[in-house]
């Protein structure tokens, strides 16, 4: 890890914010396809069969892989893969844009709250893409690349965008490698997590309607294109366990570097309780899901405040609340 | 998972054992009996260990410690509790006395967090107990009929030996790892396999590591100190009691447990970001240079710096702070020294505008004491007043305001020699005086008013060092703010957690099935039939049935 700007580093970066403005107007775009594809798939579903209300009452194992969640095995539509095709173009600049600030800074690009952001989304971004490998969840699409979009966006306004700096010294350590980038990861998977919960709840309240009311099962939705209640949430606890163990490393490492930099491993500065609620809170929901009548709905509520409290603890506990872990470079 | 709920399923005694509230369990009697004392009492305890109080308990918990991101707390920033009562002096007794300035030692705090752990005691103890047993148990006897699994596969083969098939299903589970029973029956053969009890051990293991980290820290802290001291440039600190400017000990540190080396600081290292570059007048690569004195009088040098504490006797010394001592030197009237001393200033900001405060008991015709301001880089702002424009020794200015009177230390009440108390005595430079304060570069000396004396701030510069080199940058020496802390159970703590994040990883990821292969001999040939059924949250249940059909059909 070096530590010295590069003598060009104002040309770096530069580019670097070139490239980021760029791919934050790919993301749109990406998400300007996804939210059509979403529209579509609802037109379409007037015409399928609706699987979902079949599923209610059967409950076998739906959690099982359904490769396709298109409508009746309708291959995801054009929009879709022009939404994918995006997200990838504005990952590889978005990418660029990192590397670049990387190289300027002469050191990892994650020390302020701006290169933090950048990070992050990229790694949310690198998440969803790399999913999409293991399973067709581009009905995620609009809400990763909006999120990121958005994230991004703000980040790049002039109230957070810092110049490259030098590190200070409590930031100059392996530590920060790690233990920032493994949080960044663990918010990735939480954020999928959340976003399949939100979903769940949406599809579990159909579902109930539509036992009640036969007409609403027919009726056109998006929500009829996608995976059942329980398979949703079946995702989304998939996603949030893998989010969880990172958090906990990211506990841990946080820990250990405390220790070396501040003489104590835990002292209940503002950004270690957040961390740690965050770490209680999502323990809490695995806990839910394994409780009777918790799982489904309430537990989904958990997923939820949980990803909030992530956003609130990098968004707000970063600018506004006192404590040592003043890096955000913003006066 | 919805496929391990079916009537098939009920647990075995191999199945690892769960609060009653647990989604597997079955659900619970609803028939109430009589209770006695003793049955109120077990009422209760299953209450508190029940699924349904961990999880409201956590959920508390996690509220409960929102208060101490809001409000300031004594442990992390006493300063800023003092700040919060001058800004809200009304409210400040109300919420101090809802401990909210203290609130992960409040009694509402820990009340939750110790009950979260009786409840996680009285849940892992009886589990353990159950695993234990399981452990050694055999996998359960074959459902009849199988067909009724969600994962269920079937298939006709002509003219194979139906022996032969339940040996070649039986080797190939054990060779997965499964736990392997045959049960032959009326004309059909069956294994039944079971695998994943790692899965509960693992789980154990993660809610014992809790209980463990809790423990190590709360025990560590009994035999845990941390104490800070100031050491200005050229001094030396010996490492007991007595010497620290403050200490924090756990109840059980002996007075003795201090090892008696010393320290001194011989030089601090810093360097800035120059002009006109990013970040300029940011500084960074902080060292305090040092050497170890042992009682037996050997030595050893060694550097602290940020993120690299060192080590000594157990010890680890942190760099805290840093700042400026500027050197002063005070005269009485006949010229003769009665104060000569390096004092740390605290700095106020980032470019190291710095406040301190001079006393002198003794010596002088009253008892006489200054307030100064030091300036490494002075610039005046627009107001008229003065700062620092820049952290390193570029423009050293030194302002002082003398104070003539009873200083207040005579009688034994401690005072921080931080702060001066001026009620009481005569102000004589600066304010409201008509005279200006005293306003030195280093070298210079001014004569306090009314031929009291004389005040000198020395300049430290280096005998044979080149002025025309140095300038003013080797003036003033500096001080390091260092902490000493000692507290054996780190290392405990760390085991703890990473025996959390393992078994929180073997809990989470280790599947925990049965799978059974049942032959069935029908006419010249067999009917074999697959089937699984996932213990808990098991995605890929389906595929693992699959593949031991296919891989059992490769092996005929
Ligand atoms: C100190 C607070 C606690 C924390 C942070 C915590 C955390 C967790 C986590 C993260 C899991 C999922 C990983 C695994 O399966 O091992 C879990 C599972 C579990 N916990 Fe806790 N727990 C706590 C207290 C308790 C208590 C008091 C009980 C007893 C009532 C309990 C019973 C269980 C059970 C039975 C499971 C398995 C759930 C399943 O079948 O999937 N936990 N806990």
């Amino acid at each position: 890890m070096g530590v010295m700007p590069a003598a060009d580093a104002l040309m770096y970066d530069s580019w670097s914010i070139i490239m980021l403005w760029t791919a934050i107007a790919v993301y749109v775009l990406a998400f300007i396809c996804y939210a059509v594809d979403l529209a579509q798939r609802s037109e379409a579903s007037v015409k399928a069969k609706d699987r979902a209300a079949q599923l209610v009452g059967g409950g076998s194992g739906a959690v099982e892989e359904r490769s396709t969640p298109g409508a009746g095995g309708r291959p995801a539509g054009m929009m879709a893969r022009v939404g994918t095709t995006l997200t990838w173009i504005a990952f590889l600049l978005h990418l660029g844009a990192t590397v670049l600030r990387g190289i300027g800074a002469g050191r990892v690009p994650w020390s302020n709250m701006y290169e933090f952001a950048m990070t992050a989304t990229l790694l949310f971004t690198a998440v969803y893409l790399g999913v999409l490998f293991w399973k067709d969840l581009r009905f995620l699409g609009a809400f990763m690349t909006g999120l990121v979009a958005v994230l991004l966006g703000a980040a790049a306004l002039p109230a957070i965008y810092v110049e490259i700096t030098p590190l200070m010294d409590p930031l100059k350590s392996a530590w920060l490698v790690i233990h920032v980038f493994v949080a960044s990861l663990a918010t990735a998977f939480l954020a999928l997590a959340f976003a399949l919960s939100v979903l769940q709840l949406l599809q579990a309240r159909r579902e109930r309607r539509s036992v009640d009311d036969e007409s609403l099962a027919e009726k056109k939705s998006v929500l009829r294109t996608l995976p059942s209640a329980e398979a949703l949430e079946g995702l989304a606890y998939r996603f949030a366990i893998i989010g969880f163990i990172f958090w906990t490393f990211t506990l841990i490492a946080g820990a250990i570097w405390a220790q070396d930099a501040w003489g104590r491993y835990w002292g209940f500065d503002t950004k270690e309780v957040w961390t740690f609620i965050i770490w209680v809170l999502y323990a809490g929901y695995i806990h839910a899901r394994a409780t009777r009548g918790w799982r489904g709905t309430r537990s989904a509520w958990l997923s939820i405040v949980g990803f909030v409290a992530v956003l609130f603890n990098f968004t707000i506990v970063n600018m506004f609340f006192e404590g040592l872990h003043a890096y955000s470079g913003i006066d | 998972m919805s496929n391990s709920r079916s009537d098939l399923t009920q647990n075995s005694s191999a199945d690892p054992q769960r609060p009653d509230d647990h989604f597997d369990s079955a659900a619970p009697k609803v028939a109430q009996p009589k209770l006695g004392v003793v049955g109120w009492l077990r009422w209760g305890w299953r209450q508190l260990t029940s699924m349904r109080t961990a999880l409201v308990l956590l959920l508390l918990l996690a509220i409960a410690a929102i208060p101490g991101s809001i409000f300031p707390q004594r442990m992390a920033n006493p300063n800023g509790v003092t700040q919060w009562e001058t800004e809200n002096p009304d409210l400040f007794p109300i919420v101090d006395a809802l401990q909210l300035f203290d609130v992960y030692q409040s009694a509402w705090f820990s009340a939750i967090y110790l009950l979260l752990f009786v409840s996680l005691i009285g849940c892992i103890l009886p589990r353990t107990k159950h695993h234990l047993k399981a452990l050694r148990s055999r996998p359960p006897r074959t459902p009849a009929r199988l067909s009724r699994l969600a994962d269920f596969r079937a298939e006709s083969l002509e003219g194979a030996d139906a022996e032969r098939a339940i040996e070649a299903a039986e080797k190939r589970l054990k060779k997965q790892g499964y736990r392997v029973e045959r049960y032959d029956s009326r004309g059909s053969f069956s294994v039944s396999a079971e695998r994943g009890y790692l899965r509960e051990t693992g789980n154990l293991v993660f809610h014992a590591s809790l209980v463990g980290i809790l423990v190590a820290v709360g025990l560590g802290g009994q035999f845990a100190y941390t104490g800070q001291s100031v050491i200005t440039e050229g001094t030396t600190f010996v490492n007991s009691l007595l010497n620290y400017s403050s200490m924090n000990k756990g109840r059980w540190v002996s007075d003795d447990a201090l090892d008696p080396y010393a320290m001194t600081l011989d030089s601090f290292d810093v360097s800035y970001v120059e002009w006109g570059e990013a970040g300029s007048g940011q500084a960074g690569d902080f060292s305090a240079n040092v050497t170890i004195r042992e009682p037996d009088g050997s030595t050893e040098e060694g550097a602290v710096r940020v993120n690299h504490p060192l080590r000594v006797h157990g010890d680890a010394i942190y760099l805290l702070g840093n700042g400026y001592a500027p050197t002063v030197t005070v005269r009485n009237a006949d010229d003769e020294v009665v104060y000569r001393e390096a004092v740390p200033f605290l700095p106020q900001d980032s470019n190291m505008t710095s406040l301190g405060v001079i006393k002198i008991p003794d010596g002088l015709e009253e008892q006489m004491g200054f307030v100064g301001f030091f300036y490494p880089t002075q610039a005046p702002l627009e107001s008229g007043a003065f700062t620092s424009a820049f952290g390193d020794l570029v423009n050293p200015v030194l302002t002082l305001n003398a104070y003539e009177g009873d200083l207040g230390i005579d009688d034994g009440t401690p005072r921080s020699v931080y702060t001066l108390d001026p009620t009481g005595m005569e102000q004589l430079t600066g304010g409201d005086t008509g005279r200006d304060s005293i306003e030195l570069s280093p070298g210079q000396s001014a004569e306090l008013p009314g031929g009291r004396g004389s005040v000198t701030f020395e300049d430290m510069t280096p005998d044979g060092a080149d002025p025309e080199e140095v300038g003013y940058s080797e003036s003033v020496k500096r001080f390091a703010s260092l902490q000493v802390h000692h507290d054996a159970s780190t290392g405990w703590v760390l085991a703890f957690a990473i025996l959390l994040l393992v078994g929180l990883m073997t809990a989470l990821f280790v599947p925990r099935r049965r799978l059974w292969v049942k032959v069935t001999p029908e006419g010249d040939g067999m009917r074999v039939e697959y089937a699984g059924l996932a213990r808990g949250e098991d995605p890929a249940i389906g595929r693992a049935v699959d593949e031991l059909a296919e891989g059992h059909r490769k092996d005929l």
